[in-house]
Parts: C-alpha cells; sequence; structure tokens
C-alpha cells in the first residue's frame, strides 16, 4: 500500500473518533454544569477540564481569556479556527477520506460525505439547548461510520490503518478523561467520598458509555478504584486502555510485513504492561503518573508507526536503523 | 443575445419528412408506450445516482472546492454498426499517423525534410519538447490515449474537430452513463443488441502493460493524479480502482539512480508504467516549471534512460496543437500512403495575412479558437454572439493574430434531448477513446456530448454541456 494511503486512512479514522471523543466531552461537561458547585468560581473551573482534556487551553486563553460555558462549546464543537474543534475534525475526515476514495468504499465516502454536507447546513448560532442534540448526533455518525467501514471493507491492510487510527485516539482520549479526574479534583480534596465525588465519577463513566457497564460488573457503589480499573484493565471493556491496546497490536501483527518492527514491539511491550497490571500498582504510582505515562508511550508509538509506514522517506539515501534510534532517543 | 442558430442540420433521430431513422426504430416504440412523466422521474432518479455516487467535477474559476454534476441525459444516441465500423477505421487511421509524425519528429524528421510541414511549424512550437529528440519509445508509441472529437453534418460526413493527444479526459462519464442507463432501463437492454463499453478499463490496463520498458515482463502501474482538487479527480480515482492499481501523487514517487520508485508501507517499490493526468510542464520541476508541486524531481532523466514509461508520452503536444491540425491529413497521406478517411473541419489560419483579413470581414459567422487552448475556454461563437463580444474578441485577435484559428460554423447534428419543455432535438458531439500499444483498440462509441441549451453549438462540460450515452446496434 502507498505510504500516503496508509496516513490517509489512519487519520480518516482518527479526526472521527476524536470528533466523537470531544462530542463525548462536551456533553459531560454540559451535564455537570447542571449540578451545584459550591467553589469559588466553579464555571471557569468546570469549563477547564474539557480543555484540558483536548489540550487546547492555551489556545483558548489566546482567543477568550476565562473559560466559560458558551464560548468552551462554541472553540471546541464548531470553530473552524480551533484545529481539534468537531467541526475542523469531521472537515480532515473528509479530506484524507477524499483522497483515499479508491481505498475505502463508496458506502464510508458517503457517510463521511454527508457528514460534511449536513454539518454546513446546521445553524452556526447554535444557543445551549440544541447542544446536546448536537452531540448525539456527532456520536451517531461516529457509530454509523464504524459501523458501515465493518460491514463493507475488505478485510486488508487498510483496515488495518483505519483501526490504528481510532483505537490509538481512543486511547489517547479515554487516558486524558480519565486524568482529567484528577485536575478537577485538585483544589477539593475533602470532597472525596461526597456526593460532588459521586457525580464526578459517574460523569467520568458516563463520558465513555461506561455507567452501566460499571453497574452491571461491579453492582455497588462508584469507587474510584474500581472506575479507573474498569477503564484502564478491564479488557471487556470497548473503550478501556486494554481493549484499545488489544486492537492496536492485533492490527499492528496483521499489518506485518518487513517494515514497522520496532512499532510491533513498542505496542507489544504496552499490551503487556496493562494486559498484566494490577489496579493496586496503578494507584500506587498515583493515577495521574500512569496516565502521563501511558499517554507518552502512545505519543511514540504513534511517530513510530508514522516512520516505519508513512513516511516519505527516501530508504536509499537514509538507512532506516538511524532513524530508529533518533526515534528512541526522543524519549 | 441571440442565442439561436438557424442553420439547417442533420437529426440523427428523424428524417426531413419526420419519419424515424431506421436504427431509432425499436428506441421510439418503446418511448411512445411509456406512461406519462416516465422519463421526468428516470431523469432524477439517474441524477441521484450520479450525486451518491460523487461523480463531479470542479469548474475553474468557480469557487474553491465547488463540485459539480455534469448533466446526463437519459436519452442514448444510437450508432449503426456498419457506420460506426466506418468511423471506427478512419480513426484508427488518424491516431495512427499522429504517433507516426510524433516519432518522426523527434527522430529523422522527414516530414520536414519532405517539405510537407515546415520546420518553423514544428520546432519553434512551445509544445515542441526538444529533450524527446533521439529517444526511442516502447512500440514508438506517444500517444496511448488519444481523444479524437467528431462532429456530425450529415448522413455521411463526419469532420474531426480536434485531436485531444495530451491527456484527454471524460472516459468515466463513458462508463458511468452506460452503467447508469442499464440500472435504470434493464428492458431496454433486453430489446437492444448495445454494443458493450465495460471492457475499457482492462483494454487500458492491456494498453498501459504493452507501455512497459522492453525488458520488464511484469510492470507496475500506476495512476499519477495533480490532486483530489483537480477537475477530473474523480476519473483518475475510478479508472484507478476499475484497473486495480495506486494512485498517485508526485509526493508519493522518487527518483533513485535514474528508477521510479513509489514510497509504501513496505518501503521503496519501483514503478514501470505512469498514466499520468499531469501536464508536461508539471511532470518534473528540474526539467520544466521549477514551482510545480505536482511533479517528481528527475523524472524526465529517468524516462529519457527508458526505466519508466510515461502514458502519454511528453511532447504529444505539438501534434495536437490547432496549428498542426491542419496538417493531420497530410500526414495520413505521408506515413501510411492512404487517403485520409474522416476530414478536418475547413480552417483559416489567422497568421496569414489573406484568411486574417477574411476573417476578421465575417466573424459573425465563424467559430474562432485560440491554438493552444482546450475545454471551450476562450473561445468566439460568432452566430450566438453579441456585436459587443464580437468587437471585444475583434480586439483580441488583432493583439495576437497567429494565436488563432477559424473555423465556419459547423451545422453540429442534433439528438434527441430531455429538457424541460419535454424531448426536444439539442447538437451533439462524440470523443471515442483510442488506445494504442502494440495494436490500436477503442471500444464501440464513446462519449457523446450534448449542448443543453437551445441552438447552443458548445458541448464542453465546462460551459453548461451535459453527456449521453452512446450505443452502437447491430443493423
Amino acid at each position: 500500500m502507498l505510504a500516503r494511503t496508509a496516513d490517509n486512512l489512519f487519520w480518516m479514522a482518527r479526526h472521527i473518533e476524536r470528533a466523537e471523543n470531544t462530542a463525548r466531552v462536551l456533553d459531560v461537561a454540559h451535564r455537570s454544569a447542571l449540578l451545584p458547585l459550591d467553589i469559588e468560581g466553579a464555571e471557569a473551573y468546570l469549563w477547564y477540564a474539557p480543555l484540558n482534556i483536548t489540550g487546547c487551553a492555551a489556545s483558548y486563553e489566546v482567543k477568550y481569556g476565562l473559560a466559560r460555558a458558551d464560548s468552551v462549546t462554541h472553540y471546541m464543537a464548531l470553530d473552524p479556527d480551533n484545529p481539534s474543534s468537531i467541526y475542523s475534525c469531521l472537515k480532515l475526515a473528509r479530506e484524507n477520506a477524499r483522497a483515499v476514495r479508491g481505498a475505502i468504499t463508496s458506502e464510508m465516502w458517503e457517510v463521511i460525505n454527508s457528514t460534511w454536507l449536513e454539518l454546513n447546513r446546521m445553524t452556526w448560532n447554535m444557543d445551549n439547548e440544541k447542544f446536546p442534540d448536537f452531540f448525539e448526533w456527532v456520536k451517531d455518525r461516529s457509530h454509523m461510520f464504524r459501523g458501515v467501514t465493518l460491514g463493507t471493507i475488505l478485510k486488508d491492510v487498510a483496515l488495518s490503518f483505519i483501526k490504528l487510527g481510532t483505537f490509538l485516539e481512543r486511547a489517547d482520549n479515554t487516558a486524558r478523561i480519565l486524568d482529567v479526574k484528577y485536575h478537577i479534583l485538585l483544589p477539593s480534596v475533602n470532597d472525596v467520598g461526597g456526593a460532588a465525588d459521586y457525580y464526578q465519577w459517574g460523569s467520568v463513566l458516563r463520558s465513555v458509555s461506561a455507567f452501566e457497564a460499571y453497574r452491571k460488573v461491579y453492582r455497588d457503589v462508584i469507587s474510584p478504584l474500581r472506575v479507573a480499573e474498569l477503564l484502564i484493565l478491564r479488557d471487556d471493556m470497548p473503550r478501556s486502555l486494554h481493549a484499545c491496546m488489544n486492537e492496536v497490536e492485533a492490527a499492528l501483527i496483521d499489518i506485518n510485513g518487513s517494515s514497522g518492527r520496532e512499532a510491533r514491539r513498542l505496542a507489544g511491550e504496552q499490551h503487556a504492561a496493562i494486559h498484566f497490571g494490577l489496579i493496586e500498582d496503578v494507584f500506587s504510582q498515583g493515577l495521574h503518573e500512569y496516565l502521563t505515562e501511558f499517554l507518552a508511550h502512545i505519543a511514540l508509538l504513534g511517530r513510530e508507526i508514522r516512520d516505519a509506514y508513512m513516511s516519505r522517506r527516501n530508504h536509499f539515501e537514509q538507512p532506516v536503523a538511524t532513524v530508529r534510534r533518533t526515534a528512541l532517543q526522543m524519549q | 443575445m441571440n442565442t439561436k442558430t438557424t442553420i439547417k442540420c442533420f437529426d440523427e433521430m428523424r428524417t426531413d419528412e419526420g419519419r424515424v431513422r431506421d436504427i431509432y426504430q425499436t428506441y421510439a416504440h418503446w418511448m411512445s408506450q411509456l406512461p406519462e412523466g416516465t422519463l421526468e422521474r428516470k431523469s432524477a432518479e439517474a441524477e441521484l445516482l450520479f450525486r451518491r455516487l460523487g461523480i463531479t467535477f470542479a469548474v475553474y474559476g468557480e469557487t474553491s472546492g465547488a463540485e459539480r454534476l455534469i448533466p446526463f441525459d437519459i436519452v442514448p444516441r444510437i450508432f449503426g454498426s456498419t457506420e460506426w465500423q466506418r468511423l471506427q477505421v478512419g480513426i484508427k487511421q488518424r491516431v495512427k499517423a499522429l504517433n507516426a509524425f510524433l516519432h518522426d519528429i523527434y527522430h529523422d524528421q522527414e516530414i520536414i525534410k519532405a517539405g510537407i510541414i515546415s520546420a518553423r511549424q514544428v520546432l519553434d512550437n512551445e509544445l515542441y519538447c526538444k529533450a524527446m529528440q533521439g529517444i526511442d519509445l516502447p512500440n514508438q508509441v506517444y500517444a496511448h490515449i488519444a481523444g479524437i472529437d467528431l462532429v456530425r453534418v450529415a448522413e455521411d460526413d463526419f469532420y474531426v474537430l480536434e485531436d485531444n493527444l495530451r491527456t484527454p479526459s471524460g472516459v468515466s462519464y463513458m462508463l458511468e452513463n452506460r452503467n447508469t442507463m442499464m440500472r435504470l432501463f434493464p428492458e431496454l437492454f433486453a430489446n437492444h443488441l448495445v454494443e458493450p463499453v465495460e471492457h475499457y478499463p482492462q483494454m487500458l490496463l492491456d494498453t498501459l502493460r504493452e507501455a512497459a520498458p522492453v525488458n520488464v515482463s511484469n510492470p507496475t502501474i500506476v495512476v499519477m493524479t495533480p490532486g483530489s482538487y483537480n477537475s477530473a479527480y474523480f476519473e483518475h480515482a475510478f479508472l484507478a480502482s476499475q484497473m486495480g492499481v495506486e494512485l498517485v501523487e508526485g509526493q508519493d514517487l522518487f527518483v533513485h539512480k535514474q528508477k521510479v520508485y513509489m514510497y509504501t508501507t513496505e518501503g521503496p517499490q519501483q514503478v514501470h508504467v505512469i498514466y499520468r493526468r499531469v501536464d508536461d510542464d508539471f511532470l518534473d520541476p528540474l526539467a520544466f516549471r521549477p514551482d510545480s508541486a505536482l511533479g517528481v524531481p528527475g523524472l524526465l532523466e529517468a524516462y529519457r534512460s527508458g526505466n519508466v514509461s510515461l502514458a502519454n508520452g511528453v511532447g504529444t503536444g505539438v501534434a495536437d496543437d490547432k496549428s498542426t491540425y491542419l496538417y493531420v491529413p497530410e500526414m495520413i497521406r505521408f506515413y501510411l500512403g492512404e487517403a485520409p478517411l474522416l476530414s478536418n473541419v475547413p480552417t483559416w489560419r489567422l497568421s496569414e495575412s489573406e484568411d486574417l483579413k477574411y476573417v476578421l470581414a465575417h466573424l459573425p459567422e465563424l467559430v474562432v479558437k485560440e491554438v493552444q487552448g482546450s475545454g471551450g475556454y476562450g473561445m468566439l461563437v460568432g452566430p450566438t454572439s453579441s456585436k459587443e463580444e464580437i468587437e471585444t474578441y475583434k480586439q483580441r485577435i488583432l493583439s495576437e493574430p497567429d494565436n488563432f484559428i477559424a473555423q465556419p460554423t459547423l451545422a453540429l447534428s442534433t439528438c434527441p434531448t430531455m429538457v424541460e419543455a419535454g424531448v426536444a432535438p439539442r447538437h451533439v458531439d462524440l470523443r471515442p477513446f483510442v488506445l494504442s500499444g502494440k495494436e490500436i483498440r477503442l471500444v464501440p462509441g464513446g462519449l457523446t456530448r450534448v449542448a443543453l441549451r437551445e441552438g447552443s453549438l458548445v458541448v464542453n462540460s465546462s460551459q453548461g454541456g451535459g453527456t449521453k450515452d452512446t450505443w452502437v446496434l447491430e443493423d
């Protein structure tokens, strides 16, 4: 497969997944905003969370200053200037798809194309009540894209690159969503175990569609340890880090071939760590520290995948081995 | 503004007495039996099909990214197999002579020595590519894919309007039109024996295989596109996927030791044949336009070394230039020793002062074109232009007369076409796609383009023209 085709497929899938996750994060923030929060500057406080999760707090502040419900929502959902807004993600997903029309099925193209066309027909001054419907719509389109993909595409290397994009992005997002609890928690440690804490962990679960799964698996009150276990270690939970790493490793094994040995090794290593990991160890290391390390690992893995399969490097002029070493040194 | 022509023209479906011609009999009968509104409904269905499939093209000069559909007309244009057979022989003859001409002018230049065409006409032409001199191409083929535009003015009179030897487009519409017709009207195909065109991608693949460098037995073939913002991107992607080959952009290729490789997920893979839909000027920034981001540095040297084949070859533009067009009948006599089977349209060269004088005096009756223009851009159709338009164009001619040719306004034949008021005659032309490898191949028919506006003679899609499915029937 052409390196550029792999690149386009990977980013097409990644952007769809990112749009969905941003919609999830915003949706939960909207719900949380309905709860009473009795701390100083509660609104700004609450609305930094989604900005932190998606890593766009700095660029937001340049444009708007203090975090406010309406401006954060607009910035993350519809602002074309924000490269990771839902709008930008759906645009980039379509551009990537259009560049590989021949490598995806016409049904996949139709979903992505009509999503983009519909988005552009929507009103730009969406008021607050309309946003929850909008978030649902984004999730629906993403579900549809995945369903259509699995239902129509040949199970070959193209699908593997799509899966790599989807699950690397999802792992990244789940880790960030979990980690944001750390950001919210900081000033109000006293609240642990209180009602606010319950709602906060509950909203973390909801944002990854895991609230019902939690009830089913634990049949008990929500505890931070179990939430973390569910979202990090349980491989039957479709948005957990473990489930994502299962898919990433499997996709890399399916791609196989002469390139990508280092990527396969890194993915295997990360997968093993999570497969045999214990939640007690995660907490004794510190949840935030654990997640920070995880995010660094999958960022490295992403770079390695790009170097191995998607780079347009003249292999005759630069031996592959030196490139690998440079990538490792970046750790 | 006067938009109608009053010229008498050949109606392909009906005789002057209003009788339906034999070849259209079955179709006309079928149409007369249709319940009210069927054609309108099918027309809307066809548009939906095209939009869903994303068969679109971009129009230069419109707001960026605007994707439009080329209107598809659901009434087929019909040829009899005998007349098609006759046409086909003439088309093949013409393409054979054009390839012989290209080989000659980049080698011994016999046709210049024989005094048939001047050295100035060939060697001073901007499109003559000196880098191609003395380069031997497989099968001596330069224009592997040619589009020969034909118009009909009478039952047995066809003219060649122009030869397209660079990167002719439109073949995906020929294929999708047939596909759509078969989905919409299966019953029509049950009672008409329509010669198939669906094997075109296979024939193209065979032609490209034959174009491979001589010592390569299993060539890697790619389609090269300028990118997804090009007006014909849909066609590039379509042909690549129909042939099962990679669709590449310049950035996917690189040259190492005069060989061309593509970057793949498995490392570099050598490429032997490039069906390129990128113009000569943009192919290689080292050899042509240095500002081209579409090309591959070093590609021309790899090509000259014979390690990679380009289809079409470099430097074919000199043979489809509208001023070279005049000499094609002579080429046929010179290289093949045969009488030309297809005629040229009588043409005035405005570089000649006699011709210029005549043309300036008769602008309202004539069609004037730029020598190197294409796609219907920048031409003047005298009979449908206003006084002001003619006056403006006159100034353009006077500032650079060498850049223009003029032709009589041809009475293009008409075919029945779905328009708002029902089915009415509209002017058409025909572009058959001719493939040259070890042999010359073409599928029966080609792309019929139709001017949808009443009386309009401009069929180009960029000027609001539509397309039709083209049938060749046993007669």
